[in-house]
């Protein structure tokens, strides 16, 4: 994983799409940008499983598709496990040749945060545990932004959602989102990271470096929400990039074992510059809530400070 | 015909050697009584070498039943098993399984199902999957769960059916029970399984196709249509099969198992195990000169009405015992009553005497002398001409 990964624009904008125009996804979402850029970095003939959501229903409304590869949904909870089993066949049919032994297939589960962080937890553990060759992506906009933006296990705190609306007694969500990123590389896999799009070079090096792992790996990519977040979408980079500068969302790897921050801000933005250009944390600023906004800089510091002594514990 | 080894084989065992024999490319599967010996076997076959198969040791049966999906959509043969509530856990990815035209075959060792746990037989589990889109087969006997099981293969991955089959037998009754089965030669399975030729595969990297697409108001009720077609229209081929294989191990395999039915002027239908308990009693009864038969149905789904309502159409009387209770149904009557008499209404039988007994939850024995009341029972009926409850209980304390 020394090797240095060269990210050429020339290259890519010669390269095929392999996630066709047409489907209708919402204008500003992430999704399509992240998952065109997942697609260029992959090399060679790749099947893709993607769980229930956004990205499913908007891309195969029957009888089209903008899939041009193979692709398969089958349920919210298993993008991992049915790529498992598609994994698991490509090895028997090699075995027993009816596949040719030099042919390479990669092999790519996707899923939302709901999927990821929260309905699918246990499938996507179990086929780590089970060190199926795959690469699982989570595309996380932070919320069940398919059925209406309810909260999910990856809603930040105070987050305004239809399941964790703002009351008169209950500032939106009340829970701190789940470690994700930290409970994957946990598993102890080859390989684990957080990107987001405004970084295309870092988050495409990222899908090649897990492609390239001896093992399964996962990448937890941020991936805004117009509707969800009530931002303009023509924000979707700016956003991004926000999150990575006030260290909300750190881009950083685990390569056997070892964490590296691959961006670390010049100046550190305060976590409000990310939370007020975004609707649903609009209500944070009200005079009543400053107590709220101050835990969550505290919180972000201290995950930040940590991530930095993992870096440096090597 | 060729020739049968006879071993001594639990049930379960007996469709491990099935599942050997048929070398599939995929198992996935979760450990669970009494289930948990068809794929420890089957394990065990992986770690020596004797099989080629990717076996994927999954954390749960819904994940089992997910990688079956990814699997068989990969272009892969595909097998697995489970019991009641690792059936109930797959339930979402039956019905996906089955609209995706998957041919997969599971093997359901029958449990009831909780609450209140028991691990013991009956026929909750299957039962509740009998509108899930697969084709059902049950076994009597550990020899009918291994024949079953290559004949399952065939129907399954046949072209004009693509439909995933649940081949099911009696936990611990057949499931753990060791009994004398044949097998057939390893060359002759093979042969008889041939290779399966998927028509689209996610493998085919050339071809690309999307399986799963997002089915709207537009579409989906066409393809809901296109399935019940296929399974509805599957008998014909399900015979051909059966027949085929009656050639080959000179094992007969009917739709329906019908003894003595000629002129019963009595009868039982029955699924599975008891078939075996009832024939016995039966044949006792047929010495004292009582004219009495035994209907099994060996396809449960797609359910042979015709057959069933011709078989006991000229009895006086018939029992329906049934191993599952379809709760709310009338007076609680069970699953194989409903269809039956849903069957004879169609074909314009009204007047026949014919009640449904529930026996056998949670593993409660069904013993001979039972049997020899239900008879007794059918006798008094027709000759009081009075049918009296319609739902009755077979060795249940009161």
């Amino acid at each position: 994983m020394t090797d240095r990964i060269r990210i050429n624009l020339k290259d890519i904008v010669n390269n095929e799409e392999r996630l066709a125009p047409g489907h209708r996804l919402c204008g500003g979402c992430g999704e399509p940008t992240i998952m065109r850029m997942i697609l260029h970095a992959i090399e060679g003939p790749v099947v893709i499983s993607t769980a229930t959501g956004c990205l499913e229903v908007s891309t195969t409304v029957y009888p089209t598709t903008a899939w041009q590869v193979p692709w398969i949904h089958s349920a919210f909870e298993n993008s991992a496990t049915t790529i498992s089993g598609v994994e698991a066949a490509y090895k028997a049919l090699k075995r027993s040749g009816k596949i040719p032994a030099d042919k390479e297939i990669k092999f790519l589960a996707v899923g939302g945060d709901g999927a990821s962080y929260d309905i699918g937890f246990q499938w996507i553990s179990g086929a780590l545990e089970r060190g199926h060759k795959l690469v699982y992506v989570c595309l996380n906009n932070e919320a069940y932004m398919n059925t209406g933006i309810q909260r999910s296990g990856a809603t930040p705190k105070g987050a305004n959602t239809t399941t964790s609306p703002v009351g008169d007694v209950i500032p939106g969500k009340t829970q701190w989102r789940k470690p994700f990123t930290r409970i994957m590389a946990a598993h102890d896999i080859p390989y684990v990271a957080q990107a987001a799009p405004h970084n295309y070079r870092d988050l495409m090096t990222k899908v090649k470096k897990a492609f390239a792992a001896d093992g399964p790996a996962v990448l937890n990519i941020l991936a805004p929400c117009p509707r969800g977040w009530r931002t303009e979408s023509d924000q979707t980079m700016v956003l991004t990039k926000l999150a990575a500068d006030t260290c909300y969302w750190p881009l950083y790897e685990v390569d056997h074992g070892k964490t590296v921050v691959n961006y670390k801000p010049r100046e550190k933005k305060p976590v409000a510059d990310w939370l007020k250009v975004q609707g649903r944390f609009r209500h944070l600023f009200r005079p009543a809530y400053a107590s709220i906004l101050e835990e969550i800089q505290a919180r972000i510091d201290q995950e930040w400070e940590r991530l930095l002594k993992e870096e440096a514990a090597g | 015909m060729v020739e049968s080894k006879f071993l001594p084989l639990d049930g379960a065992t007996a469709v491990s050697q099935a599942m050997r024999q048929i070398n599939p490319d995929v198992v996935a599967a979760y450990p669970i009584t009494p289930q948990t010996a068809v794929v420890q076997n089957f394990s065990q076959y992986v770690a020596d070498g004797i099989v080629n198969t990717e076996f994927i040791p999954v954390e749960s049966e819904h994940a089992a039943m997910s990688a079956c999906v990814g699997s068989s959509a990969a272009g892969a043969r595909v097998m697995t098993a489970t019991a009641a509530n690792g059936l109930a856990l797959m339930w979402e990815m039956l019905y996906i399984a089955a609209g995706m035209r998957l041919p997969i075959v599971l093997t359901v060792v029958n449990r009831a199902l909780s609450s209140p746990l028991n691990i013991h037989c009956d026929h909750s589990d299957a039962m509740g999957a009998r509108d899930s889109g697969w084709i059902q087969i049950y076994a009597e006997t550990g020899q009918e769960a291994y024949d079953n099981t290559l004949q399952a293969m065939r129907i399954a991955e046949h072209p004009d059916i693509l439909t995933p089959v649940m081949s099911c037998q009696d936990g611990f009754i057949t499931g753990h029970g060791v009994e004398r089965v044949g097998i057939l030669p390893d060359e002759v399975v093979k042969q008889f399984v041939g290779e399966y030729k998927p028509r689209y595969a996610l493998l085919n990297t050339d071809e690309p196709v999307t399986f799963g697409a997002w089915d709207f108001t537009d579409y989906y009720f066409e393809h809901k249509r296109q399935q019940s077609e296929v399974i509805n229209s599957a008998l014909p081929i399900i015979e051909d099969v059966f027949s085929e294989y009656t050639k080959l191990s000179g094992r007969p395999q009917p739709v329906l198992d019908t003894w003595e039915m000629d002129d019963a002027e009595y009868c039982i239908v029955v699924l599975s195990s008891t078939g075996g308990t009832s024939r016995a009693v039966a044949r006792g009864l047929r010495a004292q000169g009582v004219k009495v038969g035994i209907v099994k149905p060996r396809l449960y789904r797609p359910f042979p009405a015709k057959y069933i309502v011709e078989a006991i159409k000229g009895c006086k009387a018939v029992a329906v015992l049934d191993r599952a209770i379809s709760f709310g149904a009338p007076a609680g009557q069970g699953p194989l009553f409903t269809d039956i008499t849903a069957a004879l209404y169609n074909e314009g039988i009204t007047g026949l005497n014919i009640v449904d007994y529930i026996f056998g939850l949670g593993g409660r024995d069904i013993l001979p002398d039972q049997i020899t009341s239900v008879f007794t029972d059918l006798q008094q009926i027709a000759n009081e001409g009075q049918r009296g409850a319609m739902v009755r209980y077979l060795g249940l304390r009161e």
